[in-house]
């Protein structure tokens, strides 16, 4: 029941996004304030969740062999290799290290 | 077209990632294609499923998600002015407005172009994300424990390869290394999921620190850069 109320939820918050910036008068939304905080609210919470998913297990830490997957999805991303390498590299360095552990 | 393709496969990919994610998660199929045909923007569900995979209760998770979803704003109001959608058809459109879309729509030179560079890769989009997702949910029952194979690594390998484009100047760069200190400081010590949601603050922290420094030279806000759609999802 609670992840149907999560998923409710989530479904209409985000849908409601979308909606408000078809509907709104385009100045409500332009003050260069409002638009850098919301170039900049992505970057905190895609980072914050790729620290937690990496590093956390439920409330605790727990570094284990998902941090060489995501050093593996880095080192991807810097020599700038496509989306599917990044992900693919991911989750195969994450699969080997636990084989070998 | 070989940009189409790049975002096709791209999201058919993030789409399976999220499916097996979910599934790994503990949600049922229904509740994982639910969030697909739903909420359909990627990174608020992945962030949902992982919130709620670390035991977070039902409504900081869905903070959380909202707060990823809120982006979605921002481009409708930039394509709103480029497709005139509209009144009857807006409710409509909204559902198809995410990165990838508006990635594909900005740079159309026409209104006519734009609609069908809209419509078309918002339908493409909508199947594929959909289909895979039901894929990826059946697959993760298949493989059993979807760890064993290293998937746990899916999702935090898309929030990174999403993140790194935005990584741009130093401000990025001292957001997001400010949300990561919060978040791993504040994992043990505060209810799951709510971490999250005090990391965000990095952002506005981070503005109003580089405003203050800025304000006795160049202005408030210095160089105003809006969003931009990103690649991926």
């Amino acid at each position: 029941m609670n992840i149907w109320i999560a998923i409710g939820l989530t479904a209409v918050g985000c849908y409601l996004a979308k909606l408000l910036g078809l509907l709104v008068p385009a100045g409500v939304l332009e003050r260069p304030l409002v638009q850098r905080l919301a170039a900049l609210l992505p970057v905190a919470l895609l980072a914050a969740l790729t620290a937690q998913q990496t590093f956390g297990d439920g409330q605790q830490l727990a570094p284990d062999a998902r941090a060489a997957g995501l050093a593996a999805a880095a080192l991807a991303l810097v020599l700038r290799a496509p989306f599917l390498v990044v992900v693919g590299a991911a989750v195969v360095v994450t699969a080997g290290v636990r084989a070998l552990a | 077209m070989r940009d189409a393709l790049g975002v096709g496969v791209a999201v058919g990919l993030s789409g399976f990632a999220f499916g097996v994610t979910s599934a790994g998660s503990g949600l049922t199929l229904l509740q994982t294609c639910a969030l697909s045909l739903l909420v359909f923007t990627g990174a608020s569900q992945f962030a949902l499923v992982g919130a709620l995979a670390a035991g977070g209760n039902p409504y900081t998770a869905a903070a959380g998600a909202f707060f990823l979803g809120v982006r979605n704003a921002f481009y409708g109001l930039r394509l709103s002015q480029l497709l005139a959608v509209p009144r009857v058809l807006r409710p409509l459109a909204a559902h198809w407005v995410i990165d990838e879309t508006t990635a594909v729509t900005l740079p159309q030179p026409t209104r006519r172009s734009a609609r069908i560079g809209f419509t078309v890769t918002g339908l493409t989009l909508y199947v594929l994300w959909n289909l895979t997702t039901l894929v990826g949910a059946l697959g993760a029952e298949a493989l059993g424990d979807t760890d064993t194979w290293g998937l746990d690594a899916a999702s935090p390998a898309v929030f990174l390869a999403l993140l790194a484009p935005m990584l741009k100047s130093a401000t990025e760069r001292v957001t997001a290394g400010l949300a990561v200190l919060l978040v791993l400081g504040l994992l043990p010590v505060l209810p799951a999921g709510v971490p999250v949601l005090v990391a965000a603050l990095a952002a506005p922290v981070v503005l109003f620190l580089r405003g203050r420094g800025e304000s006795g030279g160049t202005g408030t806000a210095g160089k105003v850069e809006t969003t931009n759609p990103r690649e991926g999802r």
